[in-house]
């Protein structure tokens, strides 16, 4: 089993598109939604979900005004500025948005008056589409523990992989390079970097870079819209070589991936003898055919964070 | 005033509108780059970082001759970042949310706090504007203390651009709360209203007013639109698709200096925003 984990550092550069695109070629594989926060891959593969749970994603702290003796104790402790006290009301109050969960007011209230019940932080569900199975989530609004959703996502591919005989899972990952980041690439066979040729996305892309040498994950870059910006594209290939990550191709400035998605296919549904399908046909046999890319994954992700 | 400027999706153009506007308004302001995972204001805009100041976190550190091994800093932690074995304590400092527990709870004073660091915050100036920034550092997941630190030097007096971070969680909200008002920039495409519709449900969530700006309009299909008329959101400007401005934005220009005529148009912008804020203020 292997999977390929999509990023970029920046967002809108293509991630999404282009892993619905590997879909429509990829053989025996599940597809893993690791974008939480704001995941778009079910509007072009607009899925048939067949499962769909609760996430439990952590506590949160209630204060019970009838036992509260107001000593002020947990405004003290909290180190998240989450709990104040309300003049209206003339009660002490937890922020449900500042509350991180971590329970120390509850733990040390000396009159034991805050409640920490679990909360639903989210949906994840189990999909058929017509590519193959698929996972993936939505985190609520103002939630924590985008990281923990990320991983339970992932987690769940891997089961149903397994069970299924399936020897790739394909994961649209997050932006950015933080914590949801973070959780979508440990144990991954390699990440592909989708880059744009532009200063923002070289910067991105250079912190992505980065970010996969720390957790010693194998990178690989994509240029997408490369002709946007010949000079920036060439930079790009300059910095991948200076850093050992394979560059696995280019891809065209192209109207064809909105206009596909506006249709809910992907480019090759759309239009599958187009310049730019072609392109990305080349950049997925390119991917295949990379030495770093046919080292199958473990079963462990890390569950922590 | 502070002006957020937020999208839901990634790349929606967050960054050209709040560098663009800086530059455009002629009146004392601050920007502040909120996205600290991936910061790229100042590649447009090439301030003169005079300052840099480390954002620390505390992590613990025991002080194993005091130490009973109780285990009580084990039990507290909710992060698993804290392992008690018989003659030795484990600490996993990429676990450890810094919430203090451990250091509340150990009745021997055995928890030492130490300082680890999250990232960093450069001050510098450019074409009149103060600017500020945050920088996660590589590995590092905690990203709120960041974007506070740097919202932490915010000037009440003047108006402040918040470039904030995509998605819809903490960060997110850690670079809306208590602005005066949010701008949401979106494209008119699937992926980008679907993103919107987070982007909205959360600055309402929040109770903040705000506005619309349609970037790479002419791109995609009228959803957008007809969903903003739907929900009552003005659509305060739209910038057209247009392969020039794309190409501006790659070479790290700004469009106000390869395009004038925009800078009337984000004066424009400003002018509304304000009017906005003003009629707010007069409700509540």
């Amino acid at each position: 089993m292997r999977e390929l984990v999509i990023l970029s550092g920046k967002g809108g550069t293509g991630k999404t598109s282009i892993t619905a695109a590997f879909a429509s070629l990829a053989e025996n594989m599940i597809l893993c939604d690791a974008d939480v926060d704001a995941a778009d891959l079910h509007l072009i593969l607009e899925p048939d979900f067949k499962e769909s749970l609760d996430f439990i994603g952590g506590n949160e702290a209630i204060i019970n005004p009838e036992k509260c003796t107001q000593c002020g104790r947990c405004i003290e402790v909290c180190r998240f500025d989450a709990v104040s006290f309300n003049d209206v009301r003339d009660t002490f109050e937890v922020d449900p948005i500042e509350c991180e969960g971590c329970g120390v007011c509850v733990d040390l209230c000396t009159e034991q008056a805050i409640d920490f019940p679990k909360t639903i932080c989210g949906q994840w569900y189990i999909s058929n589409t017509r590519f193959g199975p698929m996972v993936h989530a939505r985190l609520g609004i103002a939630q924590e523990n985008s990281g923990k959703l990320v991983s339970l996502v992932r987690q769940e591919a891997r089961k149903i992989a397994k069970k299924n005989n399936l020897d790739l899972i394909l994961t649209d990952g997050p932006p950015g390079i933080g914590c949801p980041v973070i959780a979508s690439i440990g144990q991954a066979t390699a990440i592909l970097i989708i880059a744009e040729p532009t200063v923002s996305g070289i910067h991105d892309m250079e912190r992505v870079g980065q970010l996969s040498k720390h957790f010693n994950i194998p990178a690989m870059v994509c240029i997408n819209k490369y002709d946007l910006n010949l000079d920036q594209t060439e930079k790009i290939e300059t910095l991948a070589k200076k850093d050992h990550i394979a560059v696995v191709g280019k891809i065209s400035f192209d109207k064809i991936f909105t206009e596909a998605m506006i249709q809910a296919k992907t480019i090759f549904e759309y239009n599958k003898a187009s310049q730019t399908s072609v392109e990305v046909r080349q950049v997925w046999d390119n991917i295949l055919s990379l030495p770093k890319f046919n080292k199958p994954v473990t079963n462990n992700i890390m569950q922590h964070l | 005033m502070i002006i957020s400027i937020a999208s839901g999706k990634g790349g929606t153009g967050k960054t050209t509108v709040a560098t663009n506007l800086a530059l455009s308004i002629n009146q004392k302001l601050q920007l502040f780059d909120c996205d600290v995972e991936e910061p790229n204001c100042y590649l447009f805009l090439n301030p003169i970082i005079e300052k840099k100041e480390p954002v620390i976190a505390p992590v613990p550190k025991i002080d194993l001759e005091k130490c009973t091994f109780c285990k009580k800093c084990m039990d507290i932690c909710r992060y698993g970042a804290i392992a008690v074995l018989k003659k030795d304590v484990l600490i996993f400092e990429n676990l450890c949310h810094s919430c203090g527990g451990c250091f509340e709870i150990c009745p021997e004073n055995a928890v030492i706090e130490k300082e680890r660091s999250l990232g960093e915050v450069e001050h510098g100036s450019t074409r009149g504007i103060s600017f500020i920034h945050g920088r996660l550092d590589i590995g590092q997941v905690m990203v709120p203390p960041i974007i506070k630190k740097v919202r932490s030097y915010t000037d009440p007096d003047i108006v402040t651009i918040i470039d904030a971070p995509p998605g819809t969680s903490c960060p997110v909200i850690a670079a809306m709360k208590k602005a005066d008002f949010v701008l949401l920039v979106t494209e008119p495409t699937p992926f980008g209203l679907h993103d919107l519709k987070l982007a909205v449900e959360t600055v309402r969530i929040l109770g903040i007013p705000h506005g619309l700006v349609i970037n790479r309009a002419g791109l995609g299909n009228d959803a957008v639109k007809i969903y903003a008329q739907k929900e009552n959101i003005t659509i305060l400007m739209e910038i057209p698709f247009d392969r020039k401005i794309a190409q501006i934005y790659s070479k790290g220009e700004m469009v106000v200096d390869q395009m004038p005529e925009y800078k009337s148009k984000f004066q424009g912008l400003f002018e509304k925003i304000k009017q906005f804020v003003e009629v707010e203020r007069q409700n509540l």
